[in-house]
């Protein structure tokens, strides 16, 4: 017994004392900003740290706003964003001695989704605008049969109803009758089981029990997202202060690499190759 | 060591903290819910925000109006207790005064077992079963409806109604029924013109209650109510009630942002609606009490 204990006590002080020596040899890495773009990082940072036991990463979401406006202020290594820097931004970073440097990490798509049993196979999008504002309300006017169109979005604050409205409705208000849901697996369970039910969600919940149409006469593939020629995409950023060095542009890499890009196709985005 | 009355005072007062830690909790949650949700009442103005129907809290100019989200939780509630009502008070008559005391030892606990079933198995319930088959019989382009919200609610309160009633009923005192069936009435008058008279207030309590159940109920509505922000006119289409607007957006809401604040009123509108309830259910209580004991 006694010689046991004795040996767990040493054990324990060996490996405080590495613990110790680990975290004063650590590198740190912070990183902040959009939440659409947040679980790429996470599990990003997440994989990278256990390759490199020396690197300790943070991840903070917050907005990409949010995230930019802390790398002006340099108090954060990289800066994640769903949209491109805007030029106040950049005047703002200038002023401050900063350059921000872009870095496109994925692409973001959304599909369009109806039920299986409905016959419309393609949609514009302006159609989509006319859908998901009110003015049109049946599948007669766009080929179908005739039957009462039940628009399901996300709740309007999440990421993907930000893009997909940016892309289709623009200045159009989404109508009071919108069913909202409050994640992706719930949009496509509702069109699945409505017959009459148009929605959309992130490339990686395509599934069988629903049906993605074409949008201006492409279908939503991780080919056709990557390529741009699906209409409702949007690239994901990683910005960095000037181009990035040590650390940061080792991270930076990372994500871009094959591996990396493996990860982003995991989260459920559009890998750049 | 300690002497016995000092043992005594400490385990006296360790008491004392854990009888106040509830009043204590309670007041931390009202401190929260004022300090996050009172701006949006100073920014947008206290009518703007209960009778716009514009729910639009992330766009620009965004637009914070309530009025189709809070009718649609009075609306549900009102439609439950509609179904919830008269079976919860048959329930309790049959259960107080027809059934024999063996069964009814049996009936009570397996109505009351309702109440501990996790409310995303009434959701799953609503989803899968429930609002297909209202879909198939009134033709609708979806299931997921006022109507369907209203149902599942009404099985939810169900067991408080009906076990709340039931109390009340047999708290009746036995001369009164022995009074009204010696003066010549039969069991069904006694029971109209006797018995549930003397039980209105307690029954009215367990009403109340249940439409506190019905009206904070949320997982179960975010489910199946359909989640459409329309003033519900027509109960066979989808509504939003406050509950469900509250635990869809506050996930990516970004703290302390306007729509964060909105969120936290709606929270301070529902919590006044069921401090009126629980004020009213006390009160209907004390009445009772009062005509039983023949004041």
């Amino acid at each position: 017994m006694r010689k046991i204990n004795s040996f767990i006590v040493v054990l324990a002080l060996l490996m405080v004392a590495v613990m110790t020596f680990s975290v004063m040899a650590q590198e740190e890495l912070t990183i902040q900003g959009s939440s659409t773009v947040l679980p790429i990082a996470q599990k990003a940072a997440e994989v990278y740290m256990e390759q490199n036991s020396d690197v300790n990463i943070s991840v903070r979401g917050g907005g990409s706003g949010n995230g930019i406006a802390a790398l002006i202020d340099g108090a954060v290594d990289i800066a994640d964003a769903s949209r491109f820097i805007k030029q106040s931004e950049v005047e703002a970073a200038i002023e401050n001695g900063n350059y921000p440097v872009p870095h496109r990490v994925a692409m973001d798509g959304i599909a369009v989704i109806v039920n299986p049993a409905n016959s419309v196979e393609g949609l514009s999008l302006e159609d989509i605008k006319m859908i998901y504002s009110g003015q049109a309300t049946n599948w007669s006017e766009f080929g179908g049969a005739d039957m009462e169109i039940v628009v399901v979005s996300r709740d309007s604050s999440s990421g993907t109803f930000e893009v997909f409205n940016d892309i289709t409705l623009g200045d159009e208000r989404l109508t009071q009758g919108a069913l909202l849901q409050a994640s992706n697996g719930a949009v496509a369970g509702v069109v699945s089981d409505t017959e009459g039910a148009i929605g959309y969600v992130g490339l990686g919940y395509l599934s069988d029990s629903v049906k993605a149409v074409e949008v201006n006469g492409v279908l939503p593939s991780n080919a056709t997202v990557a390529s741009g020629e699906f209409p409702i995409a949007r690239p994901l950023f990683m910005f960095t202060d000037g181009w990035p060095e040590g650390l940061t542009g080792r991270f930076i890499n990372f994500v871009l690499s094959a591996e990396g890009q493996g990860l982003v196709k995991d989260q459920g985005f559009v890998p750049l190759h | 060591m300690l002497n016995w009355t000092t043992k005594e005072k400490i385990i006296k007062n360790i008491l004392m903290l854990f009888a106040f830690s509830s009043i204590l909790f309670l007041t931390g949650i009202i401190i929260v819910l004022f300090r996050e949700g009172a701006p949006i009442f100073t920014k947008v103005g206290i009518s703007e925000f209960l009778f716009s129907s514009d729910w639009y809290p992330t766009y620009d100019p965004p637009g914070y109006g309530i009025f189709n989200l809070l009718s649609a939780s009075i609306v549900v509630t009102i439609g439950a207790m509609v179904i919830a009502v008269p079976f919860g008070v048959a329930s309790a008559v049959h259960i107080s005064y027809i059934l024999p005391k063996k069964y009814k030892n049996i009936v009570k606990p397996t109505i009351e077992m309702l109440a501990g079933v996790p409310s995303v198995i009434y959701g799953l319930f609503g989803m899968k079963i429930l609002s297909p088959f209202l879909r198939g019989v009134f033709g609708l382009p979806t299931g997921l409806t006022a109507l369907t919200a209203m149902i599942m609610l009404g099985i939810m309160s169900l067991p408080t109604i009906v076990s709340l009633s039931e109390d009340a009923i047999t708290a009746v005192p036995k001369s009164f029924r022995d009074a009204s069936l010696a003066l010549g009435a039969n069991r069904l008058e006694t029971m109209i013109r006797v018995i549930l008279p003397t039980a209105s207030s307690g029954i009215v309590t367990a009403i109340i209650l249940g439409m506190g159940r019905a009206i904070g109920e949320t997982m179960t509505v975010l489910m199946v109510a359909g989640g459409a922000s329309l003033f519900p006119s027509n109960i066979l289409k989808p509504v939003r009630p406050m509950t469900a607007t509250i635990a869809a957006e506050m996930g990516e809401a970004p703290v302390g942002s306007e729509h964060y604040q909105a969120l936290f009123g709606i929270a301070i509108i529902l919590f006044l609606i069921t401090l009126v309830f629980n004020i009213f259910a006390d009160i209907a209580q004390q009445r009772f009490k009062e005509k039983v004991s023949g004041e």
